[in-house]
Protein backbone atom coordinates (compact mmCIF):
# COMPACT_ATOMS: atom_id res chain seq x y z
CA UNK A 1 0.00 0.00 0.00
CA UNK A 2 0.92 3.40 -0.69
CA UNK A 3 1.92 5.20 2.30
CA UNK A 4 2.36 8.60 0.57
CA UNK A 5 -0.31 11.03 -0.02
CA UNK A 6 -0.78 13.65 -2.96
CA UNK A 7 -2.43 16.63 -1.81
CA UNK A 8 0.19 19.44 -1.10
CA UNK A 9 2.36 17.65 -3.74
CA UNK A 10 -0.36 17.20 -6.30
CA UNK A 11 0.34 19.62 -8.97
CA UNK A 12 4.41 18.56 -8.71
CA UNK A 13 5.57 18.61 -11.90
CA UNK A 14 2.81 18.38 -13.76
CA UNK A 15 3.86 21.78 -15.60
CA UNK A 16 6.32 24.11 -16.25
CA UNK A 17 6.21 27.66 -15.52
CA UNK A 18 5.32 28.86 -19.11
CA UNK A 19 2.20 27.14 -18.33
CA UNK A 20 0.25 29.06 -16.06
CA UNK A 21 -2.82 27.84 -18.41
CA UNK A 22 -1.94 24.07 -17.28
CA UNK A 23 -1.72 25.11 -13.64
CA UNK A 24 -5.22 26.48 -13.80
CA UNK A 25 -6.50 23.28 -15.85
CA UNK A 26 -5.29 21.40 -12.93
CA UNK A 27 -7.32 23.33 -10.38
CA UNK A 28 -4.37 26.36 -9.68
CA UNK A 29 -5.42 29.46 -8.34
CA UNK A 30 -9.28 28.13 -7.61
CA UNK A 31 -8.46 28.58 -4.09
CA UNK A 32 -7.32 32.28 -4.97
CA UNK A 33 -10.98 32.57 -6.66
CA UNK A 34 -12.91 31.13 -3.88
CA UNK A 35 -11.29 33.10 -1.51
CA UNK A 36 -11.88 36.33 -3.31
CA UNK A 37 -15.22 35.24 -3.48
CA UNK A 38 -16.12 33.94 -0.26
CA UNK A 39 -13.94 36.75 1.76
CA UNK A 40 -11.51 37.36 4.62
CA UNK A 41 -13.51 35.16 7.36
CA UNK A 42 -13.76 32.63 5.30
CA UNK A 43 -10.36 31.47 4.60
CA UNK A 44 -9.69 32.05 8.56
CA UNK A 45 -12.49 29.93 9.33
CA UNK A 46 -10.81 27.06 7.05
CA UNK A 47 -7.98 27.49 8.09
CA UNK A 48 -9.30 26.96 11.91
CA UNK A 49 -10.83 23.81 10.72
CA UNK A 50 -8.08 22.12 9.02
CA UNK A 51 -5.71 22.88 11.74
CA UNK A 52 -3.21 24.19 9.76
CA UNK A 53 -0.07 24.93 11.63
CA UNK A 54 3.04 26.81 10.76
CA UNK A 55 5.30 24.69 8.43
CA UNK A 56 8.42 25.94 9.81
CA UNK A 57 9.11 24.80 13.31
CA UNK A 58 7.31 26.92 16.03
CA UNK A 59 4.02 25.08 14.59
CA UNK A 60 1.65 28.00 15.72
CA UNK A 61 -1.85 27.78 14.55
CA UNK A 62 -1.67 29.48 11.17
CA UNK A 63 -5.82 30.73 11.66
CA UNK A 64 -4.31 32.68 14.98
CA UNK A 65 -1.06 34.36 12.89
CA UNK A 66 -3.50 35.33 10.02
CA UNK A 67 -6.72 36.37 12.34
CA UNK A 68 -4.67 38.90 14.18
CA UNK A 69 -2.74 39.80 10.99
CA UNK A 70 -5.97 40.54 9.56
CA UNK A 71 -7.21 42.56 12.72
CA UNK A 72 -4.38 44.61 12.88
CA UNK A 73 -5.27 48.61 12.12
CA UNK A 74 -2.60 49.34 9.22
CA UNK A 75 -2.82 51.08 6.20
CA UNK A 76 0.53 49.12 4.61
CA UNK A 77 0.90 45.80 5.55
CA UNK A 78 3.24 43.01 3.98
CA UNK A 79 2.95 39.32 3.68
CA UNK A 80 6.06 37.00 3.40
CA UNK A 81 7.14 33.85 2.44
CA UNK A 82 10.22 32.58 4.63
CA UNK A 83 12.25 30.35 2.07
CA UNK A 84 15.44 30.58 3.85
CA UNK A 85 15.43 27.13 4.35
CA UNK A 86 18.36 26.40 6.52
CA UNK A 87 18.10 23.51 8.75
CA UNK A 88 20.56 20.92 7.96
CA UNK A 89 19.01 18.11 6.00
CA UNK A 90 15.71 19.94 4.96
CA UNK A 91 14.59 20.33 1.63
CA UNK A 92 10.94 20.19 1.16
CA UNK A 93 10.54 24.21 0.38
CA UNK A 94 13.18 23.63 -2.73
CA UNK A 95 10.72 21.53 -3.98
CA UNK A 96 7.68 22.96 -3.09
CA UNK A 97 8.98 26.14 -4.94
CA UNK A 98 10.76 24.47 -7.88
CA UNK A 99 8.01 22.00 -8.87
CA UNK A 100 4.91 24.14 -8.13
CA UNK A 101 5.92 27.59 -8.16
CA UNK A 102 2.47 28.85 -8.77
CA UNK A 103 0.78 27.07 -5.77
CA UNK A 104 2.92 29.23 -3.45
CA UNK A 105 1.97 32.12 -5.11
CA UNK A 106 -1.49 31.53 -4.99
CA UNK A 107 -1.20 30.81 -1.35
CA UNK A 108 0.40 34.08 -0.51
CA UNK A 109 -2.00 35.98 -2.78
CA UNK A 110 -4.81 34.16 -0.46
CA UNK A 111 -2.68 35.46 2.27
CA UNK A 112 -2.28 38.94 0.66
CA UNK A 113 -5.85 39.53 0.43
CA UNK A 114 -7.28 37.57 3.64
CA UNK A 115 -5.14 40.28 6.18
CA UNK A 116 -5.18 43.03 3.91
CA UNK A 117 -1.86 43.52 2.85
CA UNK A 118 -0.64 45.54 -0.40
CA UNK A 119 2.62 43.51 -1.35
CA UNK A 120 4.07 40.04 -1.17
CA UNK A 121 7.84 39.13 -0.61
CA UNK A 122 9.78 35.98 -0.56
CA UNK A 123 13.17 35.64 1.24
CA UNK A 124 14.67 32.70 -0.37
CA UNK A 125 17.96 31.13 0.44
CA UNK A 126 20.84 31.90 -1.47
CA UNK A 127 21.50 28.49 -2.70
CA UNK A 128 18.15 28.22 -4.12
CA UNK A 129 19.17 30.99 -6.82
CA UNK A 130 17.60 28.64 -9.81
CA UNK A 131 14.39 28.53 -8.21
CA UNK A 132 14.42 32.51 -7.27
CA UNK A 133 14.69 33.06 -10.94
CA UNK A 134 12.20 30.81 -11.88
CA UNK A 135 9.72 32.56 -9.00
CA UNK A 136 10.61 35.68 -10.77
CA UNK A 137 9.06 34.36 -13.78
CA UNK A 138 5.90 32.96 -12.60
CA UNK A 139 5.39 36.05 -10.70
CA UNK A 140 6.03 38.29 -14.03
CA UNK A 141 3.83 35.22 -15.90
CA UNK A 142 0.90 35.47 -13.39
CA UNK A 143 1.30 39.11 -13.91
CA UNK A 144 0.53 39.02 -17.56
CA UNK A 145 -2.61 36.95 -16.22
CA UNK A 146 -4.44 39.06 -14.40
CA UNK A 147 -3.52 36.83 -11.18
CA UNK A 148 -1.31 39.70 -9.60
CA UNK A 149 -0.85 43.19 -10.01
CA UNK A 150 -3.97 45.26 -9.97
CA UNK A 151 -7.69 44.64 -9.78
CA UNK A 152 -7.05 40.52 -9.64
CA UNK A 153 -9.46 38.90 -11.56
CA UNK A 154 -11.65 42.21 -11.64
CA UNK A 155 -11.83 42.46 -8.10
CA UNK A 156 -10.85 45.28 -6.00
CA UNK A 157 -7.96 43.69 -4.72
CA UNK A 158 -4.44 44.53 -6.05
CA UNK A 159 -1.33 42.95 -4.75
CA UNK A 160 2.11 42.63 -5.83
CA UNK A 161 5.11 39.55 -4.89
CA UNK A 162 8.73 40.25 -5.04
CA UNK A 163 11.11 37.96 -4.66
CA UNK A 164 14.53 39.15 -2.58
CA UNK A 165 17.93 37.18 -1.78
CA UNK A 166 19.43 35.57 1.15
CA UNK A 167 23.11 35.52 1.40
CA UNK A 168 24.15 32.23 3.28
CA UNK A 169 22.98 32.77 6.82
CA UNK A 170 20.95 30.18 8.79
CA UNK A 171 20.08 32.82 11.43
CA UNK A 172 17.98 34.64 9.05
CA UNK A 173 15.68 32.37 9.21
CA UNK A 174 14.40 33.61 12.44
CA UNK A 175 11.79 36.69 11.01
CA UNK A 176 13.67 39.76 13.17
CA UNK A 177 17.01 38.82 11.23
CA UNK A 178 15.26 37.53 7.98
CA UNK A 179 13.90 41.33 8.00
CA UNK A 180 17.08 43.48 9.30
CA UNK A 181 19.22 41.91 5.75
CA UNK A 182 16.13 42.85 3.84
CA UNK A 183 16.89 46.40 5.20
CA UNK A 184 20.05 46.00 4.14
CA UNK A 185 21.75 45.24 7.79
CA UNK A 186 23.44 42.70 8.89
CA UNK A 187 21.13 39.62 9.61
CA UNK A 188 21.31 39.78 13.46
CA UNK A 189 18.19 38.82 15.28
CA UNK A 190 16.58 41.97 17.47
CA UNK A 191 14.92 41.90 20.58
CA UNK A 192 11.27 40.73 20.36
CA UNK A 193 8.70 42.82 21.02
CA UNK A 194 7.80 44.52 18.99
CA UNK A 195 7.42 41.46 16.78
CA UNK A 196 7.49 41.11 13.17
CA UNK A 197 3.32 41.28 13.15
CA UNK A 198 3.40 44.58 15.10
CA UNK A 199 6.70 45.86 13.50
CA UNK A 200 8.15 44.42 10.61
CA UNK A 201 9.37 45.04 7.32
CA UNK A 202 10.19 49.10 6.46
CA UNK A 203 8.41 49.19 9.66
CA UNK A 204 5.45 48.00 8.98
CA UNK A 205 3.09 45.25 10.12
CA UNK A 206 4.02 41.92 8.26
CA UNK A 207 2.92 38.42 8.70
CA UNK A 208 5.79 35.62 8.08
CA UNK A 209 5.12 32.14 6.88
CA UNK A 210 6.79 29.02 6.10
CA UNK A 211 7.00 27.82 2.13
CA UNK A 212 4.66 25.01 2.75
CA UNK A 213 2.23 26.68 5.06
CA UNK A 214 0.94 28.99 2.07
CA UNK A 215 1.07 25.76 -0.08
CA UNK A 216 -0.99 24.21 2.49
CA UNK A 217 -3.33 27.24 2.94
CA UNK A 218 -3.67 27.17 -1.35
CA UNK A 219 -4.55 23.60 -0.76
CA UNK A 220 -7.11 23.87 1.44
CA UNK A 221 -9.08 26.36 0.00
CA UNK A 222 -8.62 24.37 -3.71
CA UNK A 223 -9.99 21.45 -2.27
CA UNK A 224 -11.93 22.58 1.04
CA UNK A 225 -10.98 22.47 4.52
CA UNK A 226 -13.45 18.74 5.02
CA UNK A 227 -11.50 16.92 2.38
CA UNK A 228 -8.12 18.10 3.53
CA UNK A 229 -8.88 16.70 6.92
CA UNK A 230 -9.42 13.10 5.19
CA UNK A 231 -5.78 12.75 6.02
CA UNK A 232 -4.40 12.51 9.23
CA UNK A 233 -5.14 11.27 12.63
CA UNK A 234 -7.31 13.24 15.52
CA UNK A 235 -5.87 16.78 16.53
CA UNK A 236 -3.15 16.15 13.14
CA UNK A 237 -5.45 16.71 10.02
CA UNK A 238 -4.33 16.69 6.87
CA UNK A 239 -0.39 15.37 5.54
CA UNK A 240 2.87 16.82 6.19
CA UNK A 241 5.80 17.51 3.61
CA UNK A 242 8.85 15.69 4.80
CA UNK A 243 12.98 15.46 4.06
CA UNK A 244 13.60 12.24 4.08
CA UNK A 245 17.75 11.37 4.06
CA UNK A 246 20.87 9.96 5.76
CA UNK A 247 21.40 6.59 5.39
CA UNK A 248 18.54 5.71 3.62
CA UNK A 249 17.77 3.91 0.71
CA UNK A 250 15.37 6.36 -1.29
CA UNK A 251 16.10 9.40 -0.28
CA UNK A 252 13.63 12.47 -1.02
CA UNK A 253 10.57 14.93 -0.59
CA UNK A 254 7.81 13.17 0.34
CA UNK A 255 4.14 14.06 1.66
CA UNK A 256 3.09 11.81 4.68
CA UNK A 257 -0.25 11.54 6.40
CA UNK A 258 0.05 12.65 9.93
CA UNK A 259 -0.69 9.44 12.33
CA UNK A 260 2.21 7.35 10.00
CA UNK A 261 4.62 5.81 12.50
CA UNK A 262 8.76 6.84 12.19
CA UNK A 263 9.13 3.48 11.51
CA UNK A 264 6.51 3.31 7.94
CA UNK A 265 8.46 6.68 7.44
CA UNK A 266 11.55 4.75 6.96
CA UNK A 267 11.18 1.15 6.16
CA UNK A 268 8.27 1.79 3.62
CA UNK A 269 8.89 5.05 2.10
CA UNK A 270 12.39 5.29 2.29
CA UNK A 271 13.00 1.57 1.57
CA UNK A 272 14.96 1.08 5.29
CA UNK A 273 18.83 1.93 5.94
CA UNK A 274 21.73 1.11 3.48
CA UNK A 275 22.95 -1.83 5.87
CA UNK A 276 19.30 -3.28 5.55
CA UNK A 277 19.16 -2.28 9.79
CA UNK A 278 16.70 -1.00 11.40
CA UNK A 279 18.53 2.19 11.93
CA UNK A 280 20.36 3.43 14.93
CA UNK A 281 18.55 6.95 15.41
CA UNK A 282 17.00 9.42 13.75
CA UNK A 283 17.40 13.19 13.51
CA UNK A 284 13.86 14.94 13.00
CA UNK A 285 13.16 19.05 12.86
CA UNK A 286 16.58 19.73 11.70
CA UNK A 287 20.23 20.31 13.70
CA UNK A 288 18.20 22.14 16.07
CA UNK A 289 15.88 19.43 17.57
CA UNK A 290 16.23 16.23 19.15
CA UNK A 291 17.50 12.88 18.52
CA UNK A 292 14.84 10.09 18.29
CA UNK A 293 16.57 6.66 19.21
CA UNK A 294 15.06 3.74 17.58
CA UNK A 295 13.31 2.12 20.34
CA UNK A 296 10.39 5.32 19.73
CA UNK A 297 10.55 4.31 16.02
CA UNK A 298 6.55 3.02 16.80
CA UNK A 299 5.81 6.87 17.85
CA UNK A 300 3.01 8.31 15.29
CA UNK A 301 4.45 11.13 12.95
CA UNK A 302 2.52 14.09 14.82
CA UNK A 303 2.99 17.37 16.92
CA UNK A 304 1.53 16.07 20.38
CA UNK A 305 2.80 12.30 19.97
CA UNK A 306 6.60 13.68 19.45
CA UNK A 307 5.60 16.71 22.01
CA UNK A 308 5.11 13.74 24.19
CA UNK A 309 8.31 11.98 23.78
CA UNK A 310 10.29 14.84 24.10
CA UNK A 311 10.48 15.06 20.13
CA UNK A 312 9.98 17.75 17.59
CA UNK A 313 8.62 18.06 13.96
CA UNK A 314 10.26 21.02 13.54
CA UNK A 315 10.93 21.52 9.76
CA UNK A 316 10.19 18.56 8.57
CA UNK A 317 13.31 16.92 8.21
CA UNK A 318 14.42 13.01 9.09
CA UNK A 319 17.79 12.37 9.13
CA UNK A 320 18.17 8.80 9.11
CA UNK A 321 21.67 7.41 10.99
CA UNK A 322 22.38 3.71 11.00
CA UNK A 323 24.37 1.72 13.21
CA UNK A 324 27.73 2.76 12.04
CA UNK A 325 27.37 5.96 12.67
CA UNK A 326 28.95 7.20 15.71
CA UNK A 327 26.80 9.45 18.12
CA UNK A 328 29.83 12.12 19.06
CA UNK A 329 30.47 12.11 15.35
CA UNK A 330 27.24 12.98 14.87
CA UNK A 331 26.92 15.67 17.42
CA UNK A 332 30.34 17.09 15.90
CA UNK A 333 28.33 18.07 12.60
CA UNK A 334 26.12 19.35 14.70
CA UNK A 335 27.75 21.45 16.96
CA UNK A 336 30.04 22.89 14.26
CA UNK A 337 27.05 24.05 12.65
CA UNK A 338 25.71 26.23 15.13
CA UNK A 339 29.17 27.91 15.87
CA UNK A 340 29.61 28.48 12.31
CA UNK A 341 25.85 29.91 12.01
CA UNK A 342 26.16 31.90 15.84
CA UNK A 343 25.31 35.44 14.53
CA UNK A 344 27.49 36.64 17.96
CA UNK A 345 25.55 39.22 18.74
CA UNK A 346 24.72 37.68 22.28
CA UNK A 347 27.10 36.20 24.63
CA UNK A 348 25.63 32.42 25.93
CA UNK A 349 25.20 31.92 21.92
CA UNK A 350 28.48 32.94 20.88
CA UNK A 351 30.77 31.20 23.46
CA UNK A 352 28.31 28.15 24.48
CA UNK A 353 28.01 27.18 20.61
CA UNK A 354 32.34 27.25 20.45
CA UNK A 355 32.70 25.45 23.77
CA UNK A 356 30.03 22.63 22.86
CA UNK A 357 31.47 22.27 20.06
CA UNK A 358 34.99 22.02 21.20
CA UNK A 359 33.99 19.54 23.81
CA UNK A 360 32.36 17.22 21.95
CA UNK A 361 34.88 17.00 19.50
CA UNK A 362 37.39 16.19 22.31
CA UNK A 363 34.77 13.37 22.78
CA UNK A 364 35.06 12.37 19.39
CA UNK A 365 38.97 12.04 19.87
CA UNK A 366 38.15 10.36 23.35
CA UNK A 367 39.71 13.25 25.13
CA UNK A 368 37.22 14.36 27.46
CA UNK A 369 37.48 14.25 31.04
CA UNK A 370 34.34 13.20 33.08
CA UNK A 371 34.36 17.31 34.36
CA UNK A 372 33.82 18.66 30.65
CA UNK A 373 31.45 15.85 30.10
CA UNK A 374 29.66 17.21 32.68
CA UNK A 375 30.08 20.84 32.06
CA UNK A 376 28.01 20.19 29.10
CA UNK A 377 24.50 20.57 30.76
CA UNK A 378 25.63 23.60 32.42
CA UNK A 379 26.56 25.22 29.46
CA UNK A 380 23.19 23.90 27.66
CA UNK A 381 21.16 25.41 30.60
CA UNK A 382 22.67 28.89 30.30
CA UNK A 383 22.35 28.63 26.46
CA UNK A 384 18.30 27.69 26.62
CA UNK A 385 17.77 30.23 29.53
CA UNK A 386 19.50 33.47 28.15
CA UNK A 387 20.06 33.57 24.62
CA UNK A 388 18.30 36.13 22.25
CA UNK A 389 17.02 33.76 19.73
CA UNK A 390 15.89 30.65 18.91
CA UNK A 391 19.34 29.28 16.97
CA UNK A 392 21.26 29.97 20.94
CA UNK A 393 18.26 27.94 22.76
CA UNK A 394 18.05 25.09 20.46
CA UNK A 395 21.40 24.71 19.62
CA UNK A 396 22.33 22.56 22.40
CA UNK A 397 18.69 19.99 21.51
CA UNK A 398 20.35 17.23 20.40
CA UNK A 399 23.12 16.99 22.42
CA UNK A 400 21.19 16.68 25.70
CA UNK A 401 18.62 14.52 23.91
CA UNK A 402 21.61 12.22 23.19
CA UNK A 403 23.00 12.70 26.73
CA UNK A 404 19.25 10.75 27.93
CA UNK A 405 18.96 8.39 25.19
CA UNK A 406 22.83 7.46 24.38
CA UNK A 407 24.55 8.17 27.42
CA UNK A 408 25.92 4.56 27.99
CA UNK A 409 28.08 5.22 24.10
CA UNK A 410 29.43 8.61 25.09
CA UNK A 411 30.53 7.53 28.27
CA UNK A 412 32.48 5.29 26.20
CA UNK A 413 34.33 8.50 24.86
CA UNK A 414 34.82 9.90 27.95
CA UNK A 415 38.62 9.32 29.46
CA UNK A 416 38.83 7.52 33.15
CA UNK B 1 38.43 47.70 -8.75
CA UNK B 2 38.07 44.10 -10.05
CA UNK B 3 34.82 44.58 -11.67
CA UNK B 4 34.07 47.76 -14.04
CA UNK B 5 32.49 50.67 -12.33
CA UNK B 6 30.21 50.88 -14.93
CA UNK B 7 28.63 47.58 -14.51
CA UNK B 8 28.70 47.80 -10.32
CA UNK B 9 26.18 51.40 -11.22
CA UNK B 10 24.25 49.48 -13.53
CA UNK B 11 23.47 47.14 -10.76
CA UNK B 12 23.08 50.05 -8.23
CA UNK B 13 20.48 51.42 -10.79
CA UNK B 14 18.55 47.97 -11.09
CA UNK B 15 17.89 48.35 -6.98
CA UNK B 16 17.39 52.10 -7.45
CA UNK B 17 20.44 52.93 -5.25
CA UNK B 18 18.53 51.61 -2.29
CA UNK B 19 20.59 51.09 0.74
CA UNK B 20 18.32 48.74 2.02
CA UNK B 21 18.89 46.18 -1.70
CA UNK B 22 22.78 46.31 -0.07
CA UNK B 23 23.07 42.29 -0.03
CA UNK B 24 21.66 41.50 -2.88
CA UNK B 25 23.49 44.32 -4.44
CA UNK B 26 26.68 42.71 -2.78
CA UNK B 27 25.52 39.64 -4.51
CA UNK B 28 24.87 40.86 -7.76
CA UNK B 29 28.17 42.43 -7.48
CA UNK B 30 29.65 39.08 -6.72
CA UNK B 31 28.30 37.59 -9.66
CA UNK B 32 30.33 39.53 -12.37
CA UNK B 33 33.61 39.22 -10.81
CA UNK B 34 35.13 36.50 -12.39
CA UNK B 35 37.39 35.91 -8.62
CA UNK B 36 34.11 34.95 -7.31
CA UNK B 37 34.23 38.10 -4.57
CA UNK B 38 33.70 41.76 -3.79
CA UNK B 39 36.97 43.37 -3.28
CA UNK B 40 37.43 46.23 -0.80
CA UNK B 41 37.69 49.17 -3.55
CA UNK B 42 34.27 47.54 -4.83
CA UNK B 43 32.88 47.82 -1.13
CA UNK B 44 34.05 51.08 -0.93
CA UNK B 45 32.81 52.64 -4.43
CA UNK B 46 29.23 51.11 -3.12
CA UNK B 47 29.24 52.82 0.28
CA UNK B 48 30.00 55.88 -1.57
CA UNK B 49 27.08 55.25 -3.70
CA UNK B 50 24.54 54.37 -1.33
CA UNK B 51 25.75 57.13 1.05
CA UNK B 52 26.70 54.36 3.82
CA UNK B 53 30.05 54.49 5.08
CA UNK B 54 32.72 51.34 4.41
CA UNK B 55 32.10 50.24 7.50
CA UNK B 56 28.14 49.96 7.40
CA UNK B 57 29.23 47.87 4.22
CA UNK B 58 32.02 45.56 5.80
CA UNK B 59 29.66 44.92 8.25
CA UNK B 60 27.31 43.41 6.09
CA UNK B 61 29.91 41.71 3.67
CA UNK B 62 31.92 40.21 6.43
CA UNK B 63 28.80 38.87 8.45
CA UNK B 64 26.94 37.01 5.13
CA UNK B 65 28.74 33.71 3.98
CA UNK B 66 27.81 33.87 0.47
CA UNK B 67 30.06 37.04 -0.07
CA UNK B 68 33.61 36.31 -0.10
CA UNK B 69 35.84 38.94 0.92
CA UNK B 70 38.46 36.96 -0.81
CA UNK B 71 39.77 36.03 -4.09
CA UNK B 72 38.54 32.39 -5.18
CA UNK B 73 40.15 30.36 -8.03
CA UNK B 74 38.29 30.14 -10.92
CA UNK B 75 36.15 27.12 -9.82
CA UNK B 76 34.90 27.56 -6.27
CA UNK B 77 34.56 24.24 -4.92
CA UNK B 78 32.10 24.27 -2.01
CA UNK B 79 32.06 20.91 -0.46
CA UNK B 80 28.90 20.28 1.89
CA UNK B 81 30.04 19.55 5.52
CA UNK B 82 26.99 19.72 7.32
CA UNK B 83 25.31 15.99 9.11
CA UNK B 84 23.73 14.35 6.16
CA UNK B 85 27.06 14.51 3.83
CA UNK B 86 28.84 13.64 6.84
CA UNK B 87 26.59 9.99 7.00
CA UNK B 88 27.29 9.76 3.74
CA UNK B 89 30.85 9.44 3.96
CA UNK B 90 32.08 13.30 2.43
CA UNK B 91 35.52 12.51 3.66
CA UNK B 92 36.04 10.02 1.05
CA UNK B 93 35.39 13.10 -1.34
CA UNK B 94 37.13 15.61 0.52
CA UNK B 95 40.61 13.23 1.02
CA UNK B 96 40.21 12.81 -3.10
CA UNK B 97 40.02 16.76 -3.61
CA UNK B 98 42.77 17.39 -1.11
CA UNK B 99 44.70 15.22 -2.47
CA UNK B 100 44.46 15.00 -6.31
CA UNK B 101 44.80 19.26 -6.48
CA UNK B 102 47.42 19.07 -3.59
CA UNK B 103 45.82 22.22 -1.64
CA UNK B 104 43.68 21.40 2.13
CA UNK B 105 40.42 22.93 2.68
CA UNK B 106 40.49 26.82 2.27
CA UNK B 107 43.18 26.60 -0.02
CA UNK B 108 43.17 27.51 -3.78
CA UNK B 109 45.53 25.64 -6.59
CA UNK B 110 48.30 27.65 -7.42
CA UNK B 111 47.44 28.25 -10.50
CA UNK B 112 44.34 29.47 -9.40
CA UNK B 113 42.58 27.14 -10.83
CA UNK B 114 40.45 25.48 -7.88
CA UNK B 115 39.42 26.90 -4.55
CA UNK B 116 38.28 24.54 -1.74
CA UNK B 117 36.33 25.20 0.82
CA UNK B 118 33.77 23.48 3.43
CA UNK B 119 29.80 25.05 3.21
CA UNK B 120 27.02 24.49 5.31
CA UNK B 121 23.93 21.93 4.01
CA UNK B 122 22.45 23.78 1.09
CA UNK B 123 19.53 21.34 0.77
CA UNK B 124 20.80 18.54 -1.98
CA UNK B 125 20.70 15.96 0.97
CA UNK B 126 18.63 13.73 -1.34
CA UNK B 127 21.64 13.02 -3.43
CA UNK B 128 24.12 13.52 -0.78
CA UNK B 129 27.13 13.75 -0.66
CA UNK B 130 27.47 16.70 -2.65
CA UNK B 131 29.37 19.95 -3.68
CA UNK B 132 28.80 23.01 -5.25
CA UNK B 133 31.17 24.16 -8.54
CA UNK B 134 30.32 28.05 -8.66
CA UNK B 135 27.20 27.39 -7.28
CA UNK B 136 25.63 24.24 -9.46
CA UNK B 137 25.52 21.61 -7.56
CA UNK B 138 26.79 18.09 -8.09
CA UNK B 139 25.63 14.91 -5.66
CA UNK B 140 25.93 11.25 -5.43
CA UNK B 141 29.74 11.61 -5.65
CA UNK B 142 31.89 8.52 -6.01
CA UNK B 143 35.43 9.19 -6.55
CA UNK B 144 34.97 8.20 -10.42
CA UNK B 145 32.21 11.04 -10.51
CA UNK B 146 35.04 13.75 -9.03
CA UNK B 147 37.52 12.49 -10.95
CA UNK B 148 35.58 13.20 -14.31
CA UNK B 149 34.25 16.05 -12.96
CA UNK B 150 37.85 18.07 -12.63
CA UNK B 151 38.60 16.68 -15.89
CA UNK B 152 36.27 17.90 -17.67
CA UNK B 153 36.60 21.37 -15.79
CA UNK B 154 40.22 21.73 -16.71
CA UNK B 155 39.62 20.22 -20.01
CA UNK B 156 37.37 23.16 -20.44
CA UNK B 157 39.54 25.83 -19.77
CA UNK B 158 41.87 24.60 -22.56
CA UNK B 159 39.37 24.71 -25.14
Amino acid sequence: MNKTRSLISEYFDKYTVSEINKYQELGGFSGLKKALKEGPDFVINELKASELRGRGGAAYPAHKKWQSAKDRDAEVKYVLVNADEGEPGTFKDRDLMDCDPYRIIEGLTIAGFTTGACEGYIYIREEYEDIRKKLIDAISIAKDNNLLGNNILGTDFSFNIKAYTGAGAYVCGENTALIESMHGNVGRPRVKKPRVGERGLFNKPTMVNNVETYACAAAILTHGSEHYNNSGIDGHKGTKMISLCGNIMRPGVYEVPFGITVKEIIEDIGGGTRDLSLGKFIQSGGASCPLIPHTYFDTPYGYEPFKKNGFDIGSGSIVVANGNVRVVDYLSSVTGFFEHESCGKCTPCREGTKRLHEIIDDLCHNEASMKQYDRIKKIAITMIDTSLCGLGQTAPTAILSAMKHFEEELMESVTK
Amino acid sequence: MVVSKDKVEEILHKYDNRADSLVPILMDAQDICDDHYVDEETQKFIAQKLNLTYVDVYEVSSFFSAINKTSKGRYHIQLCDSSVCRINKKDIIEDYLEKTLSITVGETTPDNMFTLEHTACFGACDISPAIRINKKVYGHLTIQKIKHLLEDLRGADHE
